[in-house]
């Protein structure tokens, strides 16, 4: 068959699929489908800003039809309110409800949309403090947060380099796994964490596809990225150093979910950042500093270089505070974290080929098994101390 | 942000605003410093809803004397004309409920009659679901409206002696009786005494609420109905004048309910069985299915609430104002 001949049978489908979707919508099946039943409806408050005197919700409809919005409680009572740009809210549509509600600070407030048709939606603010604004104060406020849970700690991690390098090869490789072993422990959860979010996603935006797409977007992006250059035929020191970035990224799309994550429950009072909490996070991320060494212990890498591998993986964490704080949505949460998990995922795969090439294919040394399970024991034994 | 802002939440935990100004941080305390509001939760629903079925304001003195005749030895009777529709109502602005409507409202229509009249009451029900009437009062075992129940599209007359005089009621007694009541099948029914009460200024007020997610739970509170009506539109009474409630109490899943008046106090003369008030107070408690008729006068021209005293249903429509005038002053 002739080129010039494809379309046609590529378009017969399509066309044909067309014609039943207008019979089903105008040709009255839906009716006799719909049996006069009135549609599930479905709201989901997105994020709750409190500014004195004031609840700002921003609600989005996840169902298959339009919303009204008739009514609206606070705890127990009805209360006045705008809605902008309406009442009413098409489906995948968001819109603002403005309560002048003399919240209570440090005491929760549940919220109740009534819909027209009488179905009501929850929402619990479970701490009510005054939500900050983007302005200088809370932008340093956010900043400083990234600073100490992943910027600084990240760096320290770095220091870890001269050390490395004085140790015998088989311990270098007892880092690398120890390493994989980080990165398996924050997969996983990511992952977790991910899924969670994805649950407070609204329906019709799916958020467990939302990670899956995320997670293995990321994973076959790095894949072809990294894939071309090693084709090219690198030197042995180059590819470590383009390894040691990897990880840097990976660690650093991580560290965005994080920062947004801690961005966010800090934003809505849910955690108080205590010195507790950020010594922590310290211990926590300061083992991703070694990871990054790790592969370029042998090597001499220019300082510059560090540096920048340094805020490649603990920068972000800023980024994600920032956005967490100010512009969170479980939607972008749930995003976040699949990207990292699936950079992460990568990174992993990356790490043991890189192992295995230099061992000659002894992988599975005892002291490399070790160091996976000495990773996954220390990630969890930090985790301990930021537990939320 | 702001400088005003910042200022007020200075001045706030400064505590320059008291105790008051705390409890109303943001519109309300920035409104005025005395913060004198009339009516809060009319401004916080958006006024009265247009398709509630009844208008609140002439559902208080509404009272159906149905159409009267004499039977060869004298007795008085009366016969009424009740049907049951399926009716979506809006309960609040842009709030929408299926209702079970009596003559299509909520409360149904509130029956009057003497004590001794004979009472004929045609009942036809043009809902999609059985239906009765069960009467409060004395009556055959086949007039109670539990074991005759009538199907969609069915009539049944129920016939009796008004008996005893009070303030009785009627409503539906189909299983699930908690699922039919609180759909609206319900009404007031006031059997006056042969030797009437002192002429006074009557009103029927109907307790009720709606449970419009159906969680067995109310979310809107009310009397006759429609939240904060009479918020919206105060209740007009003359200073002076007696003022007499038949209060009924027809709220479904929360098991008591109750009625506060400010500045004032009333006579009870519980479920209106005796001429002898029982009780002299401001707050009384009621039941399910419980009712009471209130007297009272007001010597003070002014604004005053009256409200359910579980503050979360006064909140969430139970809530009202009198606004008592001096006579011939009307607007």
């Amino acid at each position: 068959m002739s080129r010039s001949r494809r379309w046609p049978w590529f378009v017969l489908p399509l066309a044909l699929l067309a014609a039943l979707a207008l019979l089903v919508t105008r040709g009255g099946l839906l009716s006799t489908l719909s049996r006069g039943v009135p549609p599930a409806e479905e709201l989901t408050v997105e994020r709750a800003r409190l500014t004195p005197g004031h609840i700002t919700l921003t609600i989005v409809n996840g169902g298959p039809d339009p919303v009204t919005v008739a009514q609206v409680m606070v705890d127990e009572a009805f209360w006045r309110f705008t809605m902008t740009p309406d009442r009413t809210v098409p489906r995948l549509g968001r819109a603002t409800i403005d309560i002048p509600y003399p919240w209570i600070v440090g005491e929760p407030h549940q919220v109740k949309l009534v819909s027209a048709s009488g179905i009501t939606f929850d929402h619990e603010i479970a701490v009510a403090t005054e939500t900050p604004q983007a302005d200088a104060a809370s932008l340093l406020a956010f900043t400083l947060v990234g600073l100490y849970v992943g910027v600084l700690p990240v760096a320290i991690g770095l220091l870890w380099l001269p050390f490395l390098r004085r140790l015998e090869r088989r311990w270098i490789h007892f880092a690398l796994a120890l390493t994989a072993g980080l990165l398996i422990f924050l997969v996983v959860d990511a992952l977790h964490e991910a899924l969670e979010t994805a649950e407070l996603v609204a329906g019709a935006f799916q958020g467990t596809g939302v990670v899956a797409i995320a997670v293995l977007g990321m994973w076959l992006t790095l894949q072809v990225v990294s894939g071309a250059k090693r084709s090219k035929g690198e030197e042995g020191r180059e590819e470590r150093l383009r390894l040691a970035f990897l990880i840097a990224l990976g660690i650093g799309l991580h560290n965005l979910g994080e920062g947004l994550a801690i961005g966010a429950a800090y934003a809505q009072g849910a955690v108080t950042l205590g010195a507790f909490l950020i010594v922590g996070f310290m211990l926590h991320n300061t083992t991703e500093g070694l990871g990054i060494v790790a592969p370029i212990a042998q090597d001499q890498p220019r300082l510059g270089l560090l540096a920048l591998a340094g805020l490649l993986a603990g920068g972000p964490t800023i980024v994600g505070a920032w956005l967490g704080g100010l512009a969170y949505s479980p939607l972008l949460g749930a995003l976040c974290l699949g990207i990292g998990a699936g950079a992460i995922l990568q990174v992993i795969g990356v790490l043991g080929r890189l192992v295995g090439r230099e061992t000659g294919g002894a992988l599975w040394t005892p002291l490399n098994a070790l160091g996976v399970a000495t990773g996954l024991v220390v990630m969890y034994g930090t985790g301990l101390l930021v537990a939320r | 942000m702001s400088k005003g802002k910042v200022s007020r939440r200075e001045a706030l935990r400064r505590g320059l605003w008291g105790a008051a100004g705390l409890a109303s941080v943001g519109s309300v305390a920035r409104a005025a410093t005395l913060g004198i509001h009339t009516d809060p939760h009319t401004v916080m629903t958006g006024g009265l809803p247009q398709g509630a079925g009844i208008d609140p304001t002439a559902f208080l003195t509404a009272f159906d004397y149905g159409e009267t005749s004499r039977r060869p030895d004298g007795q008085r009777v009366r016969e009424y004309r009740l049907t049951a529709t399926d009716r979506k109502i809006e309960v609040m602005p842009g709030l929408y409920y299926d209702a079970w409507t009596f003559n299509g409202q909520v409360p149904g229509p509130t029956l009057r009659a003497t004590e001794g009249d004979l009472v004929r009451v045609h009942f036809t029900n043009a809902g999609l679901h059985e239906h009765s009437i069960h009467f409060h009062g004395f009556h055959a075992a086949n007039m109670d409206g539990v074991f005759e129940q009538v199907p969609p599209g069915s009539s049944y007359v129920y016939e009796f002696e008004a008996r005893p005089f009070g303030l009785q009621l009627y409503h539906c007694h189909t299983m699930p009786i908690k699922r039919h009541i609180a759909k609206g099948l319900y009404g007031a029914f006031i059997i006056d005494p042969k030797t009437p009460r002192p002429a006074a200024h009557e009103m029927v007020m109907v307790m009720n609420g709606f449970d419009v997610n159906y969680d067995v739970e109310n979310e809107v509170y009310a009397v006759n109905t429609v939240p904060f009506a009479y918020q919206a539109r105060p209740i007009v009474l003359r200073r002076g004048a007696l003022n007499r409630i038949y209060l009924a109490n027809l709220l479904e899943f929360d098991l008591i309910n109750s009625i506060h008046i400010h500045g004032n106090f009333f006579h009870v003369y519980r479920t209106g069985t005796s001429l002898v008030p029982a009780e002299f107070t401001d707050t009384i408690s009621m039941g399910q299915g419980e009712r009471h008729i209130l007297e009272f006068t007001y010597d003070r021209p002014g604004t005053f609430m009256f409200h359910a005293h579980q503050s979360e249903f006064a909140e969430l429509g139970w809530m009202g104002l009198f606004e008592v005038r001096d006579e011939g002053v009307t607007a």
